[in-house]
């Protein structure tokens, strides 16, 4: 009995400390967010005043002149176009790799990989440089080709891994039961495969939603394709005086709630997606 | 309801692979058909290029007539049952079952009713809007059961349906299969490798190997007159004993002693010899009448108790029957423990009142009459008609009184 | 019995014999990369093209201020970031941030696994906290903690761990520890998932077994657990390191590479980028992608990182 309390003792802490360790920060922006510009600099953790003039003013100038709002329209439609894209090629490629026998199938797994390793910072001068002279700097394709490209080894592990799982007998069952390949694929592997495309799908996005270097290297306009990563590094004050941390605050936690919403409602599809592709290793 | 035809059917996969080898096969309608055989015989090859599921590299196959070689599963109405059920696991039991008639395009009345009288055939009815993970082994053998039979097709082909499910209620299923076949008359395919199975489940059972068609016939007939020594080993559990025998003029020389040859031996020579444990017993206990036996004195090494009856390994003199096709038996079998297959030792099936016990030596008694002689160069069985003279080795053509044999392969 | 059927002499040595491919095969193969050409193109256009182009610009002479200027460098380009002091001053930041940061990740992503696994209880709770930081946009996260230990906004030196005026970025050894400390925050629980991956690979079983044998809590870990968990830190180790290696966004929000925090890619976007001086720049991003080559070449070989599906290619 003894040592069972100790252990609950122990595990408690431990498991206080993670989740307070994890979720601080957020906390401290949210606080910061919410402080009036005389307090921002008092350096408390509970602001002595309310506000949510700094999100007030993340849009007041509306669709034109909004500092954050075009940037907020860029990052969600590029992220949600790349993240279509990528899995809708990462499953054709997923497929072929968990169903199809075909020279090259280890080749293509371990260009992905490479891939996956590849630091972005060395092509983005030839991209910088290649985009301008094909009229694709600073728009959505210019961001969204290069996210492709690097969230595919993600999106193609992911889906080979969960492809593997579905048991394609009934592929095989469907056909005895009278069903055409088309209706055994529309009734039978789509829903199966739908959960793992689902999850990959979240993987994609958060680490489109992610980026900043290819957001600060192949943008330079919110009206272009400048999204909220980039923008926030380049925030400016009301005024030259002006620091705009209250405004950068309540920015940080305004992309911060997807990710929240996210890991709230799929936390189980997210860890399960993570480790999936990480366990043959 | 149709018959199926197979016809010089042989399954070459890419790799080179000959898993089934020129089968020729009538399934009649109604029939139930086993496929049993050591495992890697090609059984599922052989039931899955039925369904379709598996290209035909050679020969051709019929359903109900027609040649459907390159037809679709989808049009040549079977239904199958496959050793892991494949429910589809998002569909709820009565999805499940619905999904062949839904495909077709049934109506929703039709759809509904049959469901429900599927459901009652097998007892599902209170299982209908679970899902396939929240029910038990047995259950979704049963709803892979519904998915079959709902929609009346020309047969079933089930491969090993049973082999997933424990003792108890495999023995209790077996029943219900029979039942339900013998309830709407579909002809049947059943792949299994359990002997009680094919023994009691089938009208005829095909015993194939290594590919190869063995033997097509009723189980009792397999049980007495096997085609060769792999039928004979393979079929019946403890094994058949083998003995190296010799045959002269019409008798036999066993290690125990001599006896007539079996009606229809004509060859000579050395020959392998083979009975069924229960043909030996212990002397006390043997049946009168028998004109055609013999007693001897046998060492018992082992004895184990089954509470109906007893099985007694004994010792004998003269050397253990020795012929390549019987250790490729035991291998092919799997049968390395075959009590007589590498040494001169057999098994007896006797009275649970025997006194036999580890070291004693007691007489014991042989119905000669129901002895097997084979041929030990291709293993055929030397009673069944045309005898090649087992010294010459020769090879045996099918016989006559058999609806199919395949020829063992050297 | 067949006529087909191959001379029984020697079938057995030539049994895998080669069967030229069947309509089916050949159909499959058309499919599948039909399936994978969509993907493998974009892949290889994003990168395989422009490392060669960037290759060649490192070659040559190009700043896009003076675009009519320039020809060929050759080596030029190497030569001058090679032997600058700013370079290598910038690499060992740039391991010097790497290692540390992976070291301590392993070590509290291990812990965190572990508690993940074996929590008796919240462990759903633990998961979902632990994929905040996973999942939070890393600026975001440099801004979190820029504010908090810059002495304008912070709450750091309000506390007892430092001194009232500490001015955190104004120095290099404790603007990389700042550095640090936020890479550590940020990803240490992408570590602890990808061990938590390995974790749960191990049959239960075995530490069943251990406790039989009367193996301590401690014991147990460091027989079974680690030796099991071998490939999945391996895996683990190598995605970490070459990550940290591209570290850019903590440090950008920071300090803009200011106090000699610069990495390479900061280096590197600075050349190319804020000094438009493309054939420096290229020749620096050429010389990262060798070392991440060197780096992820030396995990392989030297510690047996098997490369996840390289033995799946039946
Ligand atoms: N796709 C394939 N390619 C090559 N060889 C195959 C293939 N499928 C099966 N085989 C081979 O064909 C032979 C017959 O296989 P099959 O599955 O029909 O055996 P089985 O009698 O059903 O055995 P079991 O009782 O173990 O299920 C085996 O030797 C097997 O290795
Ligand atoms: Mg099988």
């Amino acid at each position: 009995m003894k040592r069972g309390t100790r252990e609950y003792t122990i595990w408690s802490v431990g498991i206080v400390a993670i989740i307070v360790a994890a979720l601080f920060p957020v906390f401290w922006l949210l606080m910061l967010s919410l402080k009036t510009p005389a307090t921002v600099g008092d350096g408390r953790l509970w602001p002595k005043e309310f506000t949510f003039a700094n999100y007030e003013a993340l849009f007041t100038g509306g669709f034109y002149d909004s500092p954050f709002l075009r940037p907020l329209i860029n990052s969600i439609l590029i992220a949600l176009i790349a993240t279509t894209i990528a899995i809708i090629l990462a499953s054709f490629t997923a497929y072929a790799i968990a169903r199809l026998n075909f020279p090259g199938k280890a080749l293509v797994l371990a260009g992905s990989l490479a891939i996956a390793m590849f630091p972005p910072i060395s092509v983005v001068g030839p991209l910088f440089d290649m985009w301008r002279a094909l009229g694709i700097y600073d728009t959505y394709p210019g961001l969204i080709i290069p996210y492709l490209t690097f969230a595919l080894p993600l999106a193609i592990y992911t889906l080979v891994a969960f492809f593997r799982e579905i048991p394609w007998e009934l592929e095989q069952a469907a056909a005895v039961d009278g069903a055409t390949p088309m209706q055994a694929f529309r009734k039978v592997i789509v829903p199966l495969a739908t959960p793992g495309m689902f999850t990959a799908a979240i993987l994609v996005f958060i680490f489109c939603w992610n980026d900043f270097l290819f957001a600060i290297t192949l943008t330079s306009s919110k009206e272009g394709a400048q999204t909220v990563p980039a923008a926030l590094a380049f925030f400016t004050g009301e005024s030259q005086f002006t620091a705009p941390t209250g405004n950068i605050a309540a920015a940080a936690i305004l992309v911060t709630i997807p990710i929240i919403l996210f890991v709230l409602f799929f936390q189980r599809r997210i860890v399960a997606g993570l480790t999936a592709g990480a366990v043959k290793g | 309801m149709a018959e199926i035809k197979l016809r010089g059917v042989t399954k070459r996969f890419p790799d080179g692979t000959e898993a089934v080898k020129q089968m020729d096969l009538d399934i009649g309608d109604g029939e139930f058909m086993i496929f049993v055989g050591p495992s890697g015989c090609g059984k599922s090859t052989a039931l899955r290029m039925i369904a379709g599921l598996e290209d035909i590299s050679d020969g051709e196959l019929e359903i109900g007539g027609e040649v459907v070689n390159d037809r679709a599963p989808k049009d040549r109405d079977i239904a199958m049952v496959f050793q892991s059920y494949a429910l589809y696991p998002h569909m709820s039991v009565r999805d499940n079952i619905a999904f062949p008639l839904k495909i077709a395009g049934a109506s929703d009345e039709e759809v509904t009713s049959k469901v429900e009288e599927a459901a009652r055939i097998l007892d599902l009815d209170r299982l209908l809007d679970r899902k396939p993970a929240n029910l038990s082994g047995g259950q979704r053998q049963r709803v892979a059961m519904g998915r079959a039979i709902v929609r009346d097709p020309k047969a079933f082909l089930m491969d090993e349906p049973l082999s997933n499910l424990d003792a108890k209620l495999r023995v209790q299923m077996r029943t219900e299969v029979s039942r339900i076949q013998q309830r709407l008359g579909t002809t049947m395919v059943y792949v299994t490798h359990d002997q009680t199975e094919a023994m009691t489940l089938g009208d005829r059972v095909a015993v194939m190997r290594a590919g190869v068609l063995q033997q097509v016939d009723s189980p009792q007939k397999l049980y007495d007159h096997p085609n060769n020594l792999f039928v004979a080993g393979f079929i019946g559990s403890p094994a058949m004993n083998f003995f190296p025998a010799r045959v002269e003029n019409g008798r036999v020389t066993l290690p125990f002693g001599e006896a007539p040859a079996p009606a229809g031996v004509e060859a000579s020579g050395d020959v392998i010899a083979g009975l069924r444990p229960e043909d030996f017993e212990d002397a006390e206990f043997a049946p009168e009448g028998h004109d055609n036996a013999l007693t001897f004195d046998a060492p018992i090494v082992l004895t184990e108790s089954m509470g109906s009856e007893t099985y007694a390994y004994f010792t004998y003199q003269g050397g253990a029957a020795q012929s390549d096709e019987l250790n490729e038996l035991a291998a092919d079998a799997g049968l390395t423990d075959l009590p007589s297959s590498g040494e001169n030792q057999a098994v007896a099936r006797l009275d649970p009142q025997t006194k036999a016990h580890e070291g004693a030596t007691t007489r014991r008694w042989m119905n000669a009459g129901k002895l097997h002689l084979f041929d030990p160069h291709d293993g055929h069985n030397l009673a069944h008609g045309d005898a090649t003279p087992a010294t010459a080795g020769g090879r045996q053509e099918s016989s006559p009184q058999q609806p199919v044999a395949g020829t063992n392969e050297p | 019995m067949s006529s087909a059927a191959p001379p029984q002499v020697g079938a057995a040595a030539q049994k895998p014999k080669k069967v030229g491919l069947t309509e089916r095969g050949r159909a499959e193969r058309k499919l599948a990369w039909m399936l994978c050409a969509p993907a493998v193109f974009v892949m290889i256009l994003v990168t395989a093209y422009p490392i060669g182009y960037a290759l060649v610009l490192s070659l040559r002479e190009v700043d896009l201020r003076f675009p009519n200027e320039g020809g060929f460098a050759g080596l030029d380009n190497y030569i001058t970031v090679l032997s600058s002091g700013l370079w290598w001053e910038v690499v060992f930041n740039t391991l010097l941030i790497t290692v540390i940061s992976v070291i301590i990740e392993l070590i509290l992503g291990m812990i965190i696994a572990l508690v993940m696994h074996r929590a008796i209880f919240g462990r759903g709770a633990v998961r979902t906290s632990v994929l905040i930081p996973y999942g939070i946009v890393t600026v975001v996260a440099a801004f979190a903690w820029f504010y908090a230990f810059s002495p304008e906004t912070g709450f750091v030196n309000n506390t007892f761990l430092s001194p009232d005026d500490k001015a955190w970025f104004g120095e290099k050894g404790s603007a990389l520890t700042v550095v640090i400390f936020a890479e550590v925050w940020k990803t240490t629980p992408f570590m602890a998932l990808l061990l938590l991956a390995g974790l749960t690979t191990i049959d239960e079983g075995l530490y069943e077994a251990a406790r039989v044998d009367g193996a301590s809590a401690w014991q147990r870990f460091v027989r079974i657990t680690l030796p099991l968990m071998k490939p999945a830190i391996a895996v683990a180790l190598l995605f970490r390191t070459l990550d940290a290696f591209r570290v850019f966004d903590s440090i950008f929000v920071m300090t803009r590479g200011a106090q000699d925090t610069q990495s390479v890619s900061i280096l590197g976007y600075d050349q190319l980028i804020s000094r438009l001086n493309l054939g420096l720049g290229s020749a620096v991003s050429v010389l990262i992608f060798l070392m991440v080559l060197i780096i992820a070449f030396i995990f392989v070989k030297g510690f047996g990182a098997s490369v996840p599906g390289q033995e799946e290619g039946r």
